[in-house]
């Protein structure tokens, strides 16, 4: 909406367009567009898996990027442990790659490819990306749960040692806060990085709008809106790894529920 | 009031939201290096903890973000 006034739109970097050539492919009448999107969950992906298997040499004494995975690994393996205790081992591959793939996800669509032409897209600022990824932690906490306690799975909505007559209160609030998790793990990491990325865009105006203005403006805005960007860009780092830990930590804090009961 | 006015002013007031949401997580990480500094042996066995209370008070900060941008973009 404010690109006809000549300033810098910060919505514009969300657009979902086609790759190159690949527009409207469509495969019985479903489209399958290669965009953007798909490019960069490709991207971080190829990326992920280099990295692990750069590092997975399995070498006696390790060397520096089999100690940067190990220590991926390790981290990742005592949150799982920590929150799930030893059956909860076998989540760990699937809370791994959520992490590892949500993080390569944020760090690599902050890369500052900008100047070399590449725009990078961060794909996670995306409801429909992190809502299936929050669709699928809820479907393995609910299969998980069905599975392993049956009926006996609904004990969930009574806290242990809840008095008889609290029980209609606090059932019904307990079930919607379970059924609220999807959206609110969903939301969490998308709005995090949509609102990083429109903050650093709303700077980056600041500083092409004010320096173009004159010497006065420039130093006056620009300057201190620059100096502000690098710190947003180091705060948004820290975002990226932090949303990237939430939501692995809140994945493995709820199968522990279908796992343990409480 | 022209209500692409009254958008505008509703975008702005979620902005309060956004910053009732930094006093939470302020207090979440101010009062757990508070207990930390006290029992610094403890400290680590609660991160876990730390970071599900600074989720759900920056939760509600970002729901005051969308607010906003539906406000302009969608509303």
């Amino acid at each position: 909406m404010a690109a006809e006034e000549g300033k810098v739109d910060p919505m514009h970097q969300f657009t979902i367009e086609p790759v190159g050539s690949w527009a409207h492919w469509e495969i019985a009448g479903v489209d399958v567009t290669f965009t953007n999107s798909a490019l960069w969950m490709l991207i971080t992906t190829v990326v992920l898996i280099a990295f692990v298997q750069m590092g997975n040499k399995r070498q006696f004494i390790p060397g520096r990027w089999q100690m940067a995975v190990e220590s991926l690994t390790g981290f990742v393996d005592n949150m799982v442990q920590a929150n799930i205790g030893k059956q909860g081992r076998k989540y760990l591959p699937y809370v791994f790659s959520l992490f590892s793939f949500i993080l390569f996800a944020n760090i690599l669509g902050l890369l500052p490819l900008g100047v070399a032409g590449i725009h990078p897209f961060t794909f996670t600022s995306h409801f429909t990306v992190t809502g299936i990824l929050a669709v699928i932690s809820f479907s393995i906490v609910l299969l998980v749960g069905f599975w392993k306690h049956g009926l006996k799975f609904f004990t969930l909505f009574v806290p242990h040692g809840t008095p008889l007559p609290m029980i209609p209160i606090i059932a019904p609030i307990e079930f919607i806060s379970f059924m609220v998790r999807p959206f609110s793990l969903g939301l969490r990491l998308f709005v995090a990085m949509m609102a990083g990325h429109v903050l650093l865009e709303v700077l980056s105006s600041f500083v092409i709008d004010g320096t173009n203005a004159g010497i006065g403006f420039g130093v006056l805005v620009g300057l201190p809106s620059f100096l502000l960007m690098i710190g947003i860009c180091a705060l948004e780092l820290l975002v990226a790894g932090i949303q990237a830990y939430v939501f692995a930590l809140l994945t493995a804090l709820y199968i522990n529920d279908a796992e343990n009961l409480h | 009031m022209d209500p692409e006015a009254a958008k505008l002013i509703g975008a702005g007031l979620a902005a309060i939201g956004a910053g009732m949401a930094a006093i939470g997580v302020g207090n979440v990480f101010g009062s757990f290096l508070e207990s930390a500094l006290r029992n610094p042996g403890a400290a680590d066995g609660q991160q876990g903890r730390l970071f599900i209370g600074f989720a759900a008070a920056e939760l509600l900060g970002l729901l005051a973000f969308v607010v906003a941008m539906i406000l302009i973009f969608v509303a």
